[in-house]
């Protein structure tokens, strides 16, 4: 097939110079930043000042234990949540099904800000919706900001609350695409739902839960928000400190873009770590 | 009624005894917003349970445009992502188009680009750009800085070149032997052919810049410059400050959305099946 380099290139040009500009340029120039002092003027190469800085920093390591932590914690619940969701969703014996879709799945249009706000409102120590409900039940509040172990809980379940509809709407689609041949057949020779769930639903589901599970942890590795918001800053006292809020503290509030940058590069060998996770095991067997 | 009628009847209680509370659950803070959103501050820090909402819901408004300009951080937040949207559905398209499309050099370089830089995580650009835009460029506190380092998202691209190579060639072979040029194919044959993918798309790009919060945070950090989730931002954590206030701006945040969801449910659903919004 003959090539139409001019007509394409005319299509593509004003594409590919944002994305050049503002994607391709800035990954290489982080790296370059990384191993610059960028404290003194004009920056200069130092391939260890930052790096070297990066593995002696307690706050580094700390901000990196509560980001592993939140993934390791999270993002397993989170995902079996949304299975749970997606797969009763799909139920033909579901009524109402609109209704169900709609309280899963609003969430996934409510902004960060948004939700922070309610989220801090709900669980506020002696007014919040939630400490009442606990004391109405017997039990006591709980300081959901002033100790690390609440805090770090709620930073959770409010992550969950607001991404497990969205993960439940990528697997629905999953399971949507599995043939109802399979279930017909599996039920004729009286195979038990729940045996069914389990060696035919998560079989076929696998690539798109690895999928969701990849994406929930680049996302819960940069989180930001919700630190910087309900928990104020990554309180208490750097309890919820993440490496997004860590990135954001160096670079934008002390202007350490070469440290900075350092972190944001631990967080991209995280994310091409998980890439390889994930590429490995969704590979089609030989 | 046969056993196997009561199986099934059996499991269909079972159902929705568990997933009704774990709806109600998930719909509770979106209620909540709404219920302290009409509330008074007094009532809000008050140790009764309240679930119901009043009628301060105006007065909290007022509240709230009293601590920060909020209806201009809306109006900014809007044309942001109206421009957004309409500028990133047309670059990604057309970018798609000619991926799809046409044969040319470096086509495979591109493709290999995209793809094997999309899941790097955003942190990694953020210093970069916001160096180029603020430094270099001169643009922080301009709409320029909201609208245009955003347009790199390859989301666009992916989802229009998969709906493009999808069509059949036959019908843009036949506009071309009818000497129609190339633009002319895109724009009045294959984007009307795409048009619920590229509603999908839109609806995607609008609700991603309308709930975008750190890039705006950095770059427009000046009053009149914020975006309406920045402004509502800076409310957070202040001790002076109207909570209920602070919720009415989220219900203005939350509600156009959630009525957009509940009317394009379908394009919503498709355009985040098909990939992730990042």
């Amino acid at each position: 097939m003959r090539h139409q380099n001019a007509t394409a290139y005319r299509f593509l040009a004003p594409y590919l110079l944002i994305f050049s500009v503002f994607w391709v340029w800035p990954i290489i120039s982080s790296f370059l930043i990384s191993f610059q002092a960028t404290r003194t003027v004009p920056w200069r190469w130092a391939p260890t000042f930052n790096w070297g800085r990066l593995i002696g920093d307690p706050a580094f390591f700390n901000a990196l234990k509560n980001t592993l932590l939140i993934l390791v914690i999270q993002v397993p619940v989170m995902i079996s949540l949304a299975i749970v969701m997606a797969v009763l969703l799909n139920s033909p014996l579901l009524k109402a099904r609109g209704l169900y879709r709609f309280a899963f799945f609003a969430p996934v249009v409510v902004g960060e800000v948004a939700y922070s706000a309610v989220f801090r409102l709900m669980f506020n120590l002696n007014f919040g919706i939630i400490n009442k409900l606990l004391n109405s039940v017997g039990l006591p509040s709980i300081d959901w900001f002033s100790n690390v172990t609440p805090a770090m809980a709620l930073i959770m379940i409010a992550v969950t609350w607001r991404w497990a509809g969205y993960n439940a709407i990528i697997l629905l689609a999953g399971l949507q695409s599995i043939p109802d041949d399979v279930y017909e057949a599996a039920t004729l020779d009286r195979v038990s739902k729940v045996k069914q769930f389990f060696y035919i639903t998560l079989p076929l589901l696998k690539p798109i839960i690895v999928f969701c599970a990849v994406l929930s942890i680049i996302g819960t590795m940069q989180l930001f928000t919700e630190p910087f918001l309900i928990t104020e800053r990554g309180g208490p006292g750097g309890g919820t400190e993440t490496l997004g809020l860590l990135l954001y503290r160096q670079g934008f509030r002390s202007l350490n873009f070469g440290y900075a940058s350092a972190v944001a590069y631990t967080m991209a060998g995280l994310a091409i770590a998980i890439t390889l996770v994930q590429l490995w095991l969704t590979k089609e067997p030989k | 009624m046969s056993s196997r009628s009561q199986a099934r009847l059996g499991r269909s209680i079972a159902l929705h005894l568990f997933l009704t509370p774990l709806a109600l659950i998930w719909l509770f803070p979106l209620w909540m917003m709404v219920v302290f959103s009409t509330m008074p501050d007094n009532g809000i820090f008050s140790p009764g349970i309240e679930l119901l909402p009043h009628d301060n819901f105006i007065d909290n408004v007022n509240n709230l445009q009293r601590d920060t300009n909020f209806v201009g951080a809306i109006g900014i937040s809007v044309s942001v992502a109206v421009t957004y949207t309409f500028l990133s559905v047309l670059l990604t398209s057309m970018a798609g188009w000619a991926l799809a499309r046409y044969n040319f050099v470096g086509k495979g370089v591109v493709v290999a680009i995209i793809l094997g830089t999309i899941t790097l995580p955003y942190a990694v650009v953020l210093i970069p750009q916001f160096i180029m835009v603020a430094r270099d460029f001169q643009l922080a506190n301009t709409w320029v800085a909201l609208i245009v380092p955003p347009l790199f998202n390859s989301l666009g691209v992916l989802f229009m070149r998969q709906a493009f190579s999808m069509m059949p060639g036959d019908l843009f072979d036949a506009a071309r032997v009818e000497g129609v040029k190339e633009w002319r194919i895109f724009l009045f044959v294959a984007l009307p052919l795409a048009r619920p993918m590229l509603a999908a798309l839109a609806i995607i790009l609008f609700l991603a810049s309308w709930n975008n919060y750190l890039w705006p945070l950095l770059i427009n950090s000046q009053p009149g410059a914020m975006t309406a989730p920045v402004a509502l931002g800076t409310l957070i954590g202040l001790t002076k400050v109207s909570w209920g206030g602070i919720m009415a701006g989220a219900v203005m945040l939350t509600v156009p959305m959630l009525v957009v969801f509940v009317l394009l449910q379908r394009h919503f659903i498709a355009g985040i099946a098909a990939g992730a919004i990042k």
